[in-house]
């Protein structure tokens, strides 16, 4: 999980000691764009990690609004838990990073009334598995608020942090929220893969004035993708609610989020390698509101769905796009829709175990071949 | 120190010097007093000290607040009669439920007026105030009107949130709600007194729970936030000596509510004496504005009503209990203290009496007649989003019922 406090700057340990500091000390004024290291590639396009991309979208909407601050359990110091926001104590001061103790249920609670009363913060939980103990918080007080009292009182907060997937954590930490928040009126849900995504969407979701759930992955943060020039300036900001084509293709629709993007991609390199077939490859992006559009109209195109998620099989995301295909487009599918999903198990220790109980790139080809009679 | 740079000069004030902490038990009540005073202006706006009794107020790890408290005639007028409006508009809920015209929860605040009455009077516009699900009388107190909180339990268009939060979801400026869950303000409280300290402005947050609130677990993780970061909040137990049927000696391990902040001070004050409320939330809102931290109150007071519509009060407390409650009652000993003191005759208190149940009867017809929300998916989809940011559609219980935004 959390890597020891190697990152933690000689800076941050030097002024440990002083309880006061400027808001913008002089050092730390450099742009976060230039302190990560990067590599550029002829286009623009750089190499950026999704940890460092959504560092920068934090660092950057932290920059914009004053009214924006983050909070949460190892932020500050510690430089968090897994590093997503190094260096922006140093930047932005204790005022806006600001350190809690392990109260899940209190903390998401004053950030969600820090937001009724107008503020616009930030709540990191350390994994969404903690959020559990503040869900009542997140769906009772911030998404249902503006509608009980009839549009008088909005609640502009995002709670983010990594959900789902994690190696070799077992049961308690690695369970997928997509479908429990995506669930919500009220709320809004998105599921970055891609650096771009990571700091497109969490901009959004900090900008968009509902509460915004940023379902990270933990496995993402540190994979490497290119990031166009457009996505390295400030005011790059991707839409809440639609969906990106990764992979565009013919033959079969495979929907997915997070994680599984990865490996849908690769199972459909896989497909076209073995057998000539060409899958698209849908982002969805964002869970709530989802993107119908997109999905329907790549299954028109190849007439075949599937769904790939990591959440437990039933009453999940992949549940709820079959639905939609059957409602939308079932006079398009040549083929019943299927879903690969996460098993029906609490996530078991053993590595062997644990590969048998989530999506791998094999079960994905497998699955597509014989909905394609390969 | 700071009772005494807050307590009046002897001159103006027949001064009850401070006796000590009287020893607490869990029985302890407060009695009613009408203490004599003389010298009543006869204007009405011209400041005099009325004093409050020695007996409503209990400490811990903090001074008491000054035992008198300057006010005017009018003032006085204005707590009866405010106390007054919520206690009528209370009974007026009563019976419309009584009649099944308000559908679902009502909780009902008669006996406990003189804490949101009291606690109004304390504070300005400004300051913040957020409570449980008691909450009508508050939300009266920040400026709701009789008829939009009237319209709201009725599930009508005029209502607070326009029909869609009913009873405990009423909101106005600075006035966060009317919260269903348990225990759940309580950090929403400590988050509005956190914006309040991230603004720098110097106002309060008055965060209000029951004693069934007080035994959850994130009631005490706000405690130790506040406490940790100093924010300006004035938590408050209201307590009716009840969660739901359970009495505060059958669900807590200690019931002195105003000492489980433990780190925190805190004070336990008479709450069916409206003075005695407006002396402790004036002390306690500049002992907050100072920059000394929380504060933990414990508003000793009684529900005459049942938990809801539903209880009738009776099978969990004895008919001797609730007389003997009754003897209490917030607006009848304050009537009494009043007119004893010349602040107005029995005839102007009844004035003021009909005054009040004309304007509550007047509002509750005007509510009564005031259409219900229009039945159609504009409204029903509306505001799930702040506008503008809405989805673009939104599924109704069938597909062809999905709402498509514009």
């Amino acid at each position: 999980m959390a890597s020891p406090r190697l990152f933690r700057p000689a800076a941050r340990l030097l002024s440990s000691r002083l309880s006061a500091r400027p808001a913008f000390p002089q050092a730390a004024c450099t742009p976060s764009l230039l302190r990560f290291r990067r590599y550029a590639t002829a286009n623009g396009t750089k190499d950026v990690t999704v940890r460092d991309a959504l560092n920068e979208a934090l660092a950057e909407e932290l920059e914009s609004n004053q009214k924006t601050f983050i909070l949460g359990e190892e932020v500050a110091q510690y430089n968090g838990a897994y590093k997503v926001t190094r260096g922006l104590l140093d930047r932005f001061g204790p005022k806006r990073v600001i350190d809690t103790p392990i109260t899940e249920a209190g903390f998401c609670g004053l950030a969600v009334g820090a937001a009724l009363a107008g503020l616009h913060p930030i709540c990191e939980f350390m994994t969404f598995n903690f959020a559990m103990q503040a869900i009542d918080q997140i769906i009772n007080s911030a998404a249902k608020t503006h509608y009980m009292s009839g549009g008088i009182q909005p609640c502009n907060i995002t709670f983010r942090g990594p959900n789902g997937f994690a190696a070799g954590v077992a049961a308690q930490h690695s369970q997928d929220y997509s479908a429990w928040y995506g669930s919500i009126p009220g709320l809004k849900v998105v599921a970055p893969w891609s650096a771009e995504d990571a700091k497109g969407l969490l901009k959004a979701a900090i900008r968009d004035p509902n509460p915004v759930c940023v379902l990270e992955n933990e496995l993402l943060y540190g994979q490497a993708f290119p990031m166009s020039e457009a996505a390295q300036k400030d005011d790059f900001v991707l839409p809440i609610g639609k969906a990106k084509i990764e992979r565009p293709g013919k033959d079969l629709t495979i929907v997915s989020l997070s994680r599984c993007v990865g490996q849908s991609l690769t199972a459909a390199a896989e497909l076209k390698q073995k057998y000539g077939v060409d899958a698209e490859v849908i982002n969805l992006r964002s869970v709530k509101p989802l993107d119908v559009e997109t999905i329907i109209q790549s299954l028109k195109k190849t007439g075949r769905l599937m769904c790939v998620e990591s959440g437990f099989p039933m009453f999940g995301v992949s549940s709820e796009i079959l639905a939609l295909s059957m409602e939308y487009g079932f006079d398009y599918l040549t083929a019943p829709a299927v879903r690969v999903t996460g098993a029906e198990v609490p996530t078991p220790y053993a590595l062997g175990l644990e590969n048998m109980s989530f999506p791998q790139e094999s079960t994905i080809v497998g699955q597509a071949a014989k909905l394609l009679r390969l | 120190m700071l009772s005494r740079t807050l307590r009046p000069k002897a001159s103006t004030l027949p001064c009850i010097p401070f006796r000590g902490q009287i020893p607490s038990s869990p029985g302890h009540r407060f009695r009613a007093h009408v203490a004599n005073i003389e010298d009543i202006p006869t204007e009405e706006d011209k400041p005099f000290s009325v004093p409050i009794p020695e007996d409503s107020f209990q400490t811990y790890n903090f001074s008491p607040p000054p035992y008198s408290v300057e006010t005017t005639k009018k003032q006085l007028k204005r707590l009866y009669h405010d106390m007054t409006m919520v206690r009528r508009m209370e009974m007026a809920a009563d019976n419309l439920y009584k009649d099944r015209k308000i559908r679902g929860f009502c909780h009902l605040s008669i006996g406990q007026e003189a804490v949101a009455v009291g606690i109004e009077h304390g504070i300005t516009r400004d300051d913040k105030l957020i409570t449980a699900y008691r909450s009508h009388g508050f939300t009266l107190m920040r400026g709701g009107t009789v008829k939009s909180i009237i319209g709201e339990l009725l599930g009508r268009q005029d209502g607070i949130s326009f029909g869609k939060g009913g009873s405990m979801h009423m909101f106005c400026k600075s006035f966060f709600g009317g919260n269903g869950i348990v225990g759940a303000s309580v950090p929403l409280g400590a988050g509005i007194a956190f914006a309040q300290q991230y603004n720098e402005n110097r106002n309060v947050t008055i965060n209000l729970f029951g004693d069934g609130a007080a035994n959850q677990g994130q009631v005490h993780e706000a405690f130790n936030m506040a406490k940790l970061w100093d924010l300006p909040v004035i938590f408050g137990v209201e307590n009716n000596k009840y969660g739901m049927g359970t009495s505060a000696e059958r669900a807590s391990a200690m019931t002195d509510y105003y000492k489980r902040g433990q780190y925190i001070p805190g004070l336990r004050v008479n709450g069916m004496d409206v003075l005695a409320v407006l002396s402790a939330i004036k002390h306690g809102k500049e002992y907050v504005q100072a920059g000394n931290g929380p504060l933990l109150y414990e508003y000793a007071t009684y529900r005459f009503a049942g938990h809801s519509m539903s209880d009738p009060g009776t099978a969990y407390r004895s008919r001797e209990e609730l007389k003997a409650e009754r003897a209490n009652d917030p607006l009848s000993t304050f009537r009494d203290k009043l007119t004893n003191w010349g602040v107005f005759t029995e005839d102007q208190a009844k004035e003021i009496d009909r005054s009040v149940r004309e304007t509550i009867n007047g509002e509750v017809a005007e509510a009564e007649n005031s259409p219900e929300p229009e039945l159609k998916a504009d409204v029903l989809f509306q505001d799930v989003y702040v506008r503008g940011s809405e989805p673009n559609q939104r599924r109704g219980r069938t597909i062809d019922e999905t709402y498509y935004r514009g």
